[in-house]
């Protein structure tokens, strides 16, 4: 391959992916504006906040459990290193709050949310739904877009605080019944070191990804292609999008809320 | 009255229609045929405003080049696959407008008359799309476009996919209710017994452009090549078995 062709590939791909960054951009944009203008649908909205966040709790629910239960085993097999057993509680309980209880739980959500969101979308979009919509005089983005960005934006913080319990309860488990903490000591240990600030970040990273998830499986589902193809890649599209956007908001959020 | 002006769009480098322009009088009905990508459902795609023309212009309940949403309250359109809303019951998908407006107390009671009209049970209402025959989606379908008495109706492949008995009945009930509305109708086809059923008028499109226009009695009987070809189904003939 001669550098000319080598240089026109790479800006060519260079600029494709720009613009779909700017394509996605705009789209979240659009989303944003869409989410201040009546009519809002309330039965659509509550129909989401039940598929979105009540339907992923076990789901969320269960990855924490075991999250909790592996991580009070590794902190106690590398604290054990320096006589720092103790630490296990406020170390296991910071681990989830702040990082792995929204990671985790926003993948586990981008997976089962943003694929049923692109390929219900996109299976709209290709059997003329969409157009019905708007032949109905309503705005698909105000009808579909909106609800399920609003409902995955406030259930995401709900299943954050619920995964974070429940990760905490899964090593407080392996602490009492496995590495010979005391019940009521490791409870207390968890509690009184935690912030508020620690809670908080991670809900606000919990709406965050939320937002992002439903925001990329409405995107790839509106701009799906035609048919069965068409459907598959924009729900696989999706699922990868909104798994790397939870990745890099997380770095970027940690970064703004947490260095020094 | 629904009026096109010199209509042309491209998608790259395929031009579908190339100057398209006709005029259909109130209580009018309109059948337009041509081979597959002739580029029939851009047109209606074009005149329904959920397509913008690159040229040319659409006039359509005094309405210029109108946005969708702003031919809601005029238009009713019945599309080829039927396009029902699979996540509500069929009531909902017939009186969607309804649920949304001001009439929602009265929304149920005349999705089922309207699925009477059209000759579905009550029992019907409460099933969700994918519980119904194809031919009883398209009636649900045609309930729905007739469900806010709108002053002009579209078709798009109205038959496509039924067995010739459904593709009757379908056929029938769009005649009746175009004609009980006095609505004026577009349908799109490429079925012989859907023209003579729907149509007062006939256009063929080909090569991106209104080849013949003409009474509904004429089509079948022009001496005009292309319209020969097409109404009688040959092979040869002006028109590219390849396309």
């Amino acid at each position: 391959m001669s550098p000319t062709t080598l240089l026109g590939a790479t800006g060519r791909g260079t600029a494709g992916i720009l613009g779909a960054i700017g394509r996605f951009m705009g789209f979240g944009a659009q989303a944003l504006g869409w989410v201040f203008r009546p009519p809002w649908y309330p039965r659509e909205i509550g129909a989401q906040l039940m598929q979105i966040g009540w339907l992923s709790l076990p789901v969320v629910g269960m990855t924490a459990l075991f999250t909790g239960a592996a991580l009070a085993l590794q902190i106690f097999a590398g604290s054990a290193r320096y006589g720092a057993e103790f630490a296990v509680p406020s170390i296991t309980a910071i681990g989830m709050v702040r990082e792995l209880g929204p990671v985790l739980g926003g993948l586990m959500v981008a997976a089962r949310v943003a694929s049923s969101i692109a390929a219900e979308i996109g299976t709209m979009k290709v059997s003329e739904q969409l157009d019905a919509l708007r032949t109905l005089a309503v705005e698909p983005m105000q009808y579909l877009t909106v609800p399920r960005v609003i409902a995955a934006t406030l259930a995401m913080p709900v299943l954050v605080a619920a995964g974070d319990s429940i990760g905490i309860l899964g090593g407080y488990a392996v602490g009492v019944t496995r590495l010979g903490f005391d019940g009521p000591t490791y409870l207390r240990n968890t509690l009184e070191f935690l912030q508020f600030w620690d809670v908080a970040s991670g809900l606000v990273k919990g709406a965050v990804f939320g937002f992002l998830v439903a925001l990329a499986g409405c995107f790839f589902g509106m701009n799906s292609g035609r048919g069965a193809q068409g459907v598959g890649e924009a729900t696989k599209s999706a699922v990868v999008l909104a798994s790397v956007l939870i990745l890099a908001a997380n770095y970027l959020l940690t970064e703004a809320f947490f260095s020094t | 009255m629904i009026r096109a002006t010199d209509l042309s769009k491209a998608f790259g480098p395929k031009q579908v229609l190339r100057g398209v322009g006709f005029t259909l009088e109130q209580g009018q009905s309109l059948v337009v045929i041509g081979g597959s990508g002739t580029g029939k459902s851009v047109l209606l795609r074009c005149l329904l405003g959920l397509e913008r023309a690159d040229s040319g212009t659409v006039e359509i309940a005094g309405l210029r080049n109108p946005k969708p949403q702003a031919l809601a309250a005029h238009v009713g359109m019945l599309f080829q696959g039927a396009a029902l809303f699979d996540s509500l019951p069929v009531w909902q998908n017939v009186a969607f407008r309804m649920l949304r407006g001001r009439q929602r107390a009265h929304a149920r009671a005349l999705a089922v008359e309207k699925l009477a009209r059209v000759g579905l049970d009550e029992r019907v209402a409460d099933l969700y799309p994918a519980e119904l025959s194809g031919g009883m989606q398209k009636r649900v379908g045609l309930a729905r476009a007739i469900a806010g008495d709108p002053p002009i109706l579209f078709f798009d492949e109205p038959t496509a996919g039924l067995d010739p008995i459904m593709a009757a009945v379908i056929n029938a009930l769009i005649r009746s209710v175009v004609t009980e509305m006095g609505a004026t109708a577009v349908t799109i086809t490429h079925d012989m017994t859907t023209l003579r059923e729907v149509g007062d008028r006939v256009a063929m499109l080909h090569d991106g452009r209104i080849h013949w226009e003409g009474p509904a009695a004429e089509a079948l009987t022009s001496e005009d090549p292309v319209m020969r070809q097409f109404t009688q189904g040959r092979v040869e003939g002006p028109i590219a078995t390849l396309r």
